[in-house]
């Protein structure tokens, strides 16, 4: 039951199908990656599996560690322990990172259990040391004015300090400078062990360099079409999409 | 220098009674002969002055039905309060230079004020204390000064009806560096109050007084007719904030002045939180030069409030500087209207204004109206005024959601990014 099953879902947009019949199974301890052409779906599955009301999910299940996740409100399925690195990170005048996470974890109280602001400072500083973000961005607007790099290392801080169960990672590489890279992947790679699933989306090879997959996810058409190891990204970096619609058009019969 | 207060007998009269005035003045007729004559030329001017109506400027956009329910009110009682828990709640901050309690218009306990502070000569007393002790001084700069924005009649009322109230007085050169803290509580239902608060201070001094306005039972209905006066000499620093908080079922008026000399540095900010309906006027009027006035309130109706501002930037000497921050943040179906004017006079030369009044739309429901205004008659001036009117982005709010903030607990953050 320590996985996240996704089973048959189907998201529209207004009356337009994306996702179709799409199914993924990502049991904890393994890090999946999810590729394919623009436009086929990926953010749409981020977005739906962390209960935007714009992605309609109008049939399907995803089962959290058992716990169907459709239907219950945004918070709730965070506090539930999936987190989502978002593609386009929003920015918030007037409330500080600190101040942020720390609402977060606030949100995720048991009755009775106290914030210790020290132990949250030390945690917060140490994070921060790690993903090579200033301490001074602490006081600052949460992504306002932050460069695209910062917004994606600020997404990944945000996961360190929630610990999620799952979490989904929407292109975090794009806008990434190498070092940068280097730097984030590396903050992946601390929290990968046995408590965490992660999904990785992305468009290319040098991510998985550095976070190496167990499994890799051809998405076309708003449904995965193809599951193979590592070496399938290398492939699809070398030869492009092009082949997988080739064999997908081959007649079965 | 504690009143001491008797029950009365006698029926409690309703505002729009005949008799009410004169009963009034019989129980309660304050010292010296020019403040009775106050009262009764205040009286005629309540009762002649006609009840302003939707086309008034000065009442643009307001709802103005609720005018027609003042009358009602008694005029509050004379009685004893006493009310264990509430001397409890008047007891903010520990380091004060005094305090002063009132429920109803009754002096709730005994004054403290820093003996220091009274050898020196500054005056921190209820308006009947300081009527009987210091009547020229009271004379002088009781109502000298008019916010001149509509409700005029209903300053005429307050001026009438008023027995009670604080006459804050610094002497030159004196430096008061703890603040001076008035409580004012409603209680009684029905009952129409009228705080008052005069602040003077001298050249070269220094002072704060911080105004709390709440209710004791949130299920009377009030009225409040508050009145603030500031005057400032040179170089003096003034503020004077109020925290308005009385219950929902409470209509307030709050008519204040700020008149200031010259290099002042003069602070009024007001919060406004409670009321059914609030309705304010502020008028700043620098007479002196190189002066800075800070005009701000913050205010965050709920449910079906409505906060009605007008203020007024008079600058009457040159080089002075205005500043004037009104921020709303509007829930629910809350109405706010700010209406702002500067004027800045021939003389004016080099003055500085500022005015700005932005609102942050929490609900789909509710409405700000912004009226700012400009009126120059200088030609070498710096003047800016602008509202701005957001609403809660919903992929802001979103990405709350998606860090597990509950959908309450990000409005609320969103809305201290905003102040
Ligand atoms: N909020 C939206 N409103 C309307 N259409 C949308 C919205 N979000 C996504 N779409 C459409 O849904 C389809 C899938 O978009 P999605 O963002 O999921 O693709 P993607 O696989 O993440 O692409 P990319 O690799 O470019 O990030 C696209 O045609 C897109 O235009
Ligand atoms: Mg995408």
């Amino acid at each position: 039951m320590s996985e996240l099953v996704i089973k048959n879902l189907n998201v529209s947009i207004g009356d337009r199908p994306i996702l179709k019949d799409f199914s993924l199974t990502i049991p904890k301890g393994e890090v999946h990656a999810l590729m394919g052409p623009n436009g086929t779906g990926k953010s749409t599955l981020a977005k739906a599996l962390s209960g935007h009301e714009d992605y309609e999910i109008t049939s399907g299940e995803v089962l959290l560690d058992g716990e169907n996740i459709v239907g219950m409100e945004a918070d709730g399925i965070s506090r539930s322990g999936l987190f989502m690195a978002f593609q386009y990170p929003s920015e918030i005048p007037g409330v500080t990172i600190a101040n942020f996470i720390r609402a977060a974890l606030t949100a995720r109280l048991e009755e009775g259990q106290n914030f210790s602001a020290p132990a949250y400072y030390k945690e917060l500083y140490q994070h921060m040391d790690e993903l090579k973000i200033d301490r001074s961005f602490t006081s600052r607007a949460v992504n306002e004015g932050f460069s695209g790099g910062e917004k994606k290392r600020c997404e990944i801080l945000q996961m360190a300090m929630l610990k999620p169960k799952y979490a989904v990672m929407d292109e975090t590489d794009s806008g990434l400078d190498i070092d940068a890279l280097r730097i984030v992947a590396e903050g992946v790679n601390r929290m990968r062990g046995p408590d965490l699933g992660v999904l990785v989306i992305t468009h290319y090879q040098r991510l998985l360099d550095y976070i190496v997959p167990d499994k890799v996810h051809v998405m076309w058409d708003g449904r995965i079409v193809k599951t193979g190891g590592p070496e399938l990204a290398r492939e699809l970096e070398s030869r492009g999409y092009d082949w997988v619609k080739e064999e997908l058009a081959e007649p079965v019969a | 220098m504690t009143t001491t207060i008797e029950s009365t007998e006698s029926e409690t009269l309703r505002i729009g009674d005949a008799a009410v005035f004169e009963q009034r003045q019989q129980q309660f007729g304050m010292a010296g002969d020019w403040f009775a004559a106050l009262q009764i030329e205040n009286w005629k001017r309540y009762l002649e002055l006609p009840r302003p109506t939707r086309v008034s400027e000065k009442w643009r956009f307001a709802n103005i039905r609720f005018l027609d329910e003042l009358e009602n009110f008694c005029v509050a009682p004379l009685r004893a309060v006493d009310e264990p828990s509430l001397l409890e709640r008047s007891e903010r901050l520990s380091k004060v230079s005094g305090r002063l309690t009132f429920v109803d218009d009754n002096l709730a306990a005994p004054r403290t004020m820093s003996p220091e502070l009274e050898s020196k000569g500054v005056i921190f007393a209820t308006l009947v204390d300081a009527l009987a002790r210091y009547p020229d001084l009271v004379k002088k700069h009781f109502m000298k000064h008019s916010p001149d924005l509509g409700s005029d009649k209903y300053e005429a009322l307050h001026v009438a009806l008023l027995r009670n109230g604080v006459f804050v007085y610094v002497p030159k050169g004196v430096v008061v560096e703890d603040p001076f803290i008035v409580n004012y509580w409603n209680q009684a239902d029905d009952v129409a109050i009228f705080p008052h608060t005069t602040v003077v201070c001298e050249d070269d001094a220094k002072v704060t007084v911080l105004e709390f306005q709440e209710s004791l039972n949130p299920d009377a209905a009030g009225l409040v007719i508050a009145n603030a006066h500031m005057i400032a000499g040179d170089r003096a620093q003034p503020t004077h904030d109020i925290v308005q908080n009385w219950n929902r079922k409470t209509l307030s008026f709050q008519l204040n002045t700020n008149t200031v000399g010259a290099e002042t540095n003069a602070r009024g900010l007001i919060i406004n939180l409670g009321s059914r309906q609030a309705r304010q006027e502020v008028h700043g009027r620098i007479l002196g030069s190189n002066s800075n006035v800070e005009m701000y309130s913050l205010n965050v109706p709920r449910g079906e409030q409505e906060f009605d501002q007008r203020t007024l930037q008079t600058h009457v000497a040159p080089k002075s500087r205005s500043d004037l921050l009104y921020k709303n943040a509007l829930s629910d179906d809350t109405r706010t209207i700010f209406s702002g004017l500067i004027i800045v006079e021939p003389d004016a030369q080099q003055t500085d204004a500022y005015q700005k009044n932005n609102n942050l739309m929490l609900s789909e429901s509710a409405e700000a109206n912004s009226l700012p205004g400009l009126e120059i008659g200088a030609n070498d001036v710096k003047c800016s005024h602008g509202a701005t009117s957001g609403r809660i982005d919903e992929s802001e709010l979103f990405y709350f959601l998606a860090r597990g903030i509950p959908k309450h607990k990000a409005q609320e953050l969103m809305v201290f990014g905003f102040f």
